[in-house]
């Protein structure tokens, strides 16, 4: 596709859906969002560049493959499963760690949170393969 | 919900985005062409933002205005893939 239109659009909507990807991901344990849809928003605006000009160009520029992707993310997902055996709780039940931060006070930090990172780069990388297979790029 | 200006308001936009949701699904489905489809489906999503809006306001939350920003990044998306498609099946 050779729509001038599409191609700009497509370099300024980028940045939008990676910030809203984050957003959703940061506040996705009391909020509407999370790890999944966070994971969709971000691959997607890999995809409108993809459409906007070529697929293979953009495979070409991808650092890491979509697989890797997946092996980050499901080895960050094992990942958080360890501090709830190494407390002796439940498996998977959440570990929370309070950071003091100076001025804006307390961040809690947890195993949820790595979960969703995990389910995020997974979502990434299956999407990106879905994409790269529909359009036949190898 | 009690009768009142501002409601009175609310329930005609309901009705008239209603009618609108009814005129493009009618569109949708008898569409001469597959052109008139694809534009029909952008239209649906358009109006589907503007029913989430009017829904925040009648429960009075904010949080749903990250629905509609997430539906006005995505929808075209649908409508250029059909038209990648078609373009490359030629």
């Amino acid at each position: 596709m050779n729509s001038i239109i599409l191609q700009i659009a497509a370099r300024h909507i980028k940045a939008l859906l990676v910030l809203f990807a984050i957003i959703a991901l940061l506040r996705g344990h009391n909020y509407p969002g999370g790890g999944f849809i966070g994971g969709l928003l971000a691959a997607l605006s890999v995809i409108y560049y993809g459409f906007a000009f070529n697929a293979k160009q953009v495979r070409d520029k991808l650092k890491i493959s979509p697989t890797t992707y997946i092996a980050l993310g499901l080895s960050l997902v094992v990942l958080s499963f360890v501090p709830s055996i190494l407390n002796q709780l439940e498996l998977m039940q959440g570990v929370w760690l309070k950071v003091q931060i100076p001025i804006l006070g307390e961040l809690k930090l947890g195993t949820p949170l790595l979960f969703d990172i995990g389910v995020f780069l997974t979502v990434i990388g299956v999407t990106f393969l879905f994409f790269f297979s529909l359009t036949k790029v190898e | 919900m009690e009768a009142g200006f501002p409601n009175v308001c609310l329930i005609i936009s309901f009705l008239f985005l209603l009618g609108a949701l009814i005129i493009s699904l009618f569109r949708l489905i008898t569409g001469p062409t597959i052109y008139d489809r694809i534009v029909s489906l952008d239209l649906i999503a358009s109006i589907v933002m503007g029913f989430i809006l009017l829904y925040s306001i009648v429960v009075n939350k904010a949080i749903y205005f990250d629905v509609v920003i997430v539906i006005s990044l995505i929808a075209f998306i649908g409508t250029v893939s059909i038209s990648t498609y078609l373009k490359t099946k030629k």
